[in-house]
């Protein structure tokens, strides 16, 4: 009897520290469970330190950690200190740290109680937009690699963060920016409140010797409004006379210096309307909408940034005499020999010169599985040791090896990026042409009638077509979807990728922890019954991702014991269980030890030409049992990429694992095969979004650093849940929950934020259309246009704050 | 009436006062970072309120 059987997703113990399943328990403490030994380490400091408040924070516990345990030496080198750390007064030091991996809540908590947990640090300030942490520490008393060591132990890897100069400017630019908004504003609501004072004196009387003073202490007010905040707009139309080009800073000069004098005229003379009011919040307007806009923007400068801060580590330099030193990765040089021991990544290009062992090269080209490396054969910087020391002839390391080169064509892509012109920049030089043209046939027809009623009716034109709410919808809907949507778990980076994700395009994603799982899981089973826990009392003693495919699979079974177990590596494991002799491995082993089985040979080979790593089990001398691994896809991923194709996007994958694995993923989840392409090189994943990019909109979903250069290189770029911090640098989004799910909601939040800013501009070109008809006609006069100008501007803060573009965390 | 001549400046000394005080704080970049506020805030709170709460059983 056969029974073939599909695995269902393991429900297993949780990890004691990330809460991720920990079915063979790598790690124990006590009663305690853990996945991995980082996690474990982890929560020794955290306890240690009295710090298990940090578990009542996160959602779902910690997260899972993976420390580097590098020793972080070159933080106290001299040089370091010279270009990163910046002394201060009392002997103290600080410097600024980019963190890996802060994505939430719970980590600002975690990092910012440094201080508590080592002595002689006094502050740490995280910024988690950033994920850029501000470190005082007294140098005298703690180095700072120790912090470093700490910090990376709890599973954030510090990297100096090289941007401080540019920096500081921005943030001058910034609280500039901020002031000035603050004294236009507190000037806007003083006129404001004057200007009450004579609507109403002009309905029960009002002394005219009050009324002149009010009206003279507006003027007063204004003239610093206009001279210092107003300075830019007039700025900003000079410039754009010199250069000839349109720009929507010219009608608001214009109105701001035509309603300026027209108001000090009347005032002077002592009738007519004053149009301090308007001008000043005119001004307040436009410059709080400039800043929504200019903090929408930064963050995708942040990504180049951020990539220059991942800088590599040290590694492990073989002296004469075999004596080991660490250096930093930059002073690698061709021809040194490294050692790199298992679950070390490889520092640089060259040749294995002693050692055998498994390499996971997923970071690279996206295949999953591992590649078995013996002396003399090539091996790349940033591939995984996974099983044994390795000793490595260096043959180019830094900027030259693969993985360097790979990362300069990510920053190119991040910097040549070709910039989206907005639809509000679109309208705004037709608009502003429009609405000039218009004044001076208004100004020209009321002419002969009086030319007094000419300017008065121009000028009412020109203030009820102010361009603040056009210019406002724009930026307002785009700073509160991004709000909206941080607070889904999805981080948008970039505003631009929401009128770009809106628009129906090539969808291309990434295979291996995109759409699947990104990890080995037991996906065939063809085996008689009973049989399960004598796989399993033997796979109990090993620490191979089969075995924990196995143990995931299987949570409920209970195993016996095993007796005489041996392993080999890259081949099996073997023992006896209830008396009966096991084995358990790659057919080649298995059909070595065990004899030949023609049937279950021939089932092998069907579950490899599937494109799975397939297993067979013997049991007393023969064979009984086949099992076939792979990277199982999301259980979500099939339903999701409907609904994404059903919103008009084209749903490809782009993977660099072989192509029949590919294509059995793509059947899984309804991509078409001929949209389904494997064995892409991170080179070729590049071309190919690169050549597409040319037609139409290209999305990239990925999340291993061979994504990273084609992420930043697509029209929209995101990064998954758990991904390469490379590959999160250069995206436009970043998920921070995982599955595809939240790319459904990025997508559909998209379309309903441009549909929010459509309706906005719509309203606000009708609510100047009327405007412009009724001054044209003379039927308002600049005060009335004045009083009506901000009206747009509050329908449309109010729309851009009430509108629910993105759906609230799930409960 | 008069007494406007009086409430006016006092006013305008009174906004001063503020622009003062809200210039002096985004210069000291109390404005920079709007987002990590805003949790550290709500941390302590809970901090304070699961300190002697045991941590997560391991098989919850």
């Amino acid at each position: 009897m056969r029974a073939t059987e599909r695995a269902a997703a393991p429900p297993a113990a949780p990890c004691s520290h990330c809460g991720l399943p920990a079915p063979g328990a790598v790690a124990e403490r006590g009663d305690r469970r853990f996945c991995c030994a980082g996690c474990r380490t982890a929560w020794a400091i955290l306890h240690e330190h009295g710090l298990e408040g940090y578990y009542a924070l996160g959602e779902h516990g910690g997260r899972a950690v993976a420390p580097s345990g590098r020793s972080f030496e070159e933080f106290d080198h001299d040089t370091f200190r010279q270009l990163y750390v910046r002394p201060l007064p009392g002997g103290l030091a600080e410097v600024e740290l980019y963190l890996e991996g802060v994505h939430c809540a719970a980590c600002v908590w975690l990092v910012e109680r440094v201080p508590l947990a080592i002595p002689g640090v006094q502050r740490a300030e995280l910024q988690v937009t950033r994920s850029l942490v501000h470190v005082v520490w007294d140098p005298g008393t703690v180095a700072l690699s120790a912090i470093a060591r700490f910090v990376d132990r709890l599973g954030y890897r510090p990297h100096p963060f090289r941007g401080v100069q540019q920096e500081r400017m921005r943030q001058r630019e910034d609280r500039a920016l901020l002031t000035q908004i603050g004294i236009a504003g507190a000037i806007a609501t003083n006129v404001m409140l004057l200007a009450i004072a004579q609507y109403a004196g002009w309905f029960s009387g009002m002394e005219a010797e009050f009324e002149q003073f009010f009206r003279w202490w507006s003027l007063g007010l204004t003239v610093p409004a206009l001279a210092w905040p107003g300075r830019v707009f007039f700025r900003g139309a000079w410039a754009s006379l010199r250069t000839r080009t349109l720009h929507m800073d010219l009608p608001v000069a214009l109105a701001l210096a035509a309603g300026a004098l027209r108001g000090a005229w009347n005032t002077a003379l002592g009738t007519g309307p004053i149009y301090f009011d308007g001008v000043t919040f005119l001004i307040f307007l436009l410059l709080s909408g400039r800043y929504l806009q200019q903090r929408a923007q930064r963050g995708a400068a942040d990504a180049a940034e951020l990539l220059g801060a991942l800088a590599p580590g040290t590694a492990r330099v073989v002296e004469e005499g075999d004596a080991i030193r660490e250096v930093p990765v930059e002073a690698l040089l061709p021809g040194v020999t490294v050692e790199v021991r298992p679950g070390d990544t490889l520092p640089a290009d060259g040749t294995i010169a002693t050692g055998a062992s498994q390499l996971d090269c997923s970071l690279l080209t996206g295949e999953s599985r591992p590649v078995s490396v013996r002396p003399g054969d090539r091996v790349f910087a940033g591939t995984l040791n996974r099983t044994a020391p390795l000793r490595v002839h260096v043959e180019r390391a830094g900027e030259a090896s693969r993985l360097g080169r790979l990362l300069r064509q990510v920053e190119e892509g991040a910097r040549r990026r070709a910039p989206v012109v907005q639809l509000a920049d679109r309208m705004a030089g037709w608009f502003t042409a429009l609405v000039l043209v218009l004044a001076a046939v208004t100004a020209w027809r009321w002419w002969a009638t009086d030319p007094t009623l000419a300017i008065d009716h121009a000028m009412a034109l020109l203030v009820v077509t102010c361009p603040c709410a056009l210019s406002l919808a724009t930026p307002l809907s785009v700073h509160a979807a991004i709000g909206q949507a941080a607070r889904a778990g999805i981080l948008i980076r970039n505003g631009r990728a929401l009128e770009l994700l809106a628009r129906p395009g090539l969808l291309l994603l990434d295979k291996t922890g995109t759409v699947t799982e990104g990890r080995t899981a037991l996906v065939a089973w063809e085996a008689p019954r009973g049989l399960r826990p004598l796989v399993l009392a033997l796979e109990r003693h090993a620490t191979h991702p089969v075995a924990r495919a196995f143990a995931e699979a299987w949570p409920d079974v209970a195993a016996p014991e095993a007796a005489q177990v041996e392993a080999t590596a890259g081949g099996g494991i073997t023992g006896v269980v209830e008396g009966r002799r096991v084995h358990v491995g790659s057919p080649a082993y298995v059909v070595a030890r065990a004899g030949t089985s023609a049937c279950w040979e021939a089932a092998a080979e069907r579950l490899a030409s599937e494109g799975l790593s397939p297993v067979l089990v013997a049991v007393d001398g023969a064979v009984v049992a086949a099992a076939g691994f792979g990277d199982a896809p999301r259980p979500e991923a099939a339903a999701a990429i409907a609904r994404l194709a059903a919103l008009g996007h084209r749903p490809a994958l782009l993977s660099g694992d072989h192509p029949s694995i590919v294509l059995r993923v793509a059947r899984a989840v309804g991509v078409p095969a001929a949209d389904a392409r494997g064995g892409a090189s991170p080179e070729e994943k590049l071309r190919t979004v690169t050549r597409a990019a040319r037609e139409q909109t290209v999305v990239m979903v990925g999340d291993g650093v061979n994504d990273a250069a084609a992420i930043a290189a697509a029209s929209v770029g995101v990064g998954m849940h758990g991904g390469a911090e490379a590959c999160l640098a250069s995206a436009d989004v970043f998920l921070a929950r995982p599955g595809l799910e939240p790319l459904v909601q990025l997508v559909e939040g998209s379309r309903r934020t441009m549909t929010l800013i459509r309706a906005l501009l719509a309203v606000s070109l009708a609510y100047n259309l009327v405007g412009t008809w009724l001054a044209m006609t003379g039927r308002i006069d600049p005060l009335i246009a004045a009083v009506l100008m901000p009206g747009t501007s509050l329908i449309n803060i109010v729309a851009a704050w009430r509108t629910r573009t993105f759906p609230g965390r799930p409960a | 009436m008069s007494v406007l001549y009086l409430v006016l400046p006092l006013a305008l000394v009174l906004v001063t006062a503020a622009v003062l005080g809200y210039v002096w704080a985004s210069r000291q970049g109390q404005f920079d970072d709007l987002t990590t506020p805003a949790m550290r805030m709500v941390h302590d709170d809970q901090v304070t309120a699961a300190r002697p709460a045991p941590p997560p059983a391991p098989d919850a």
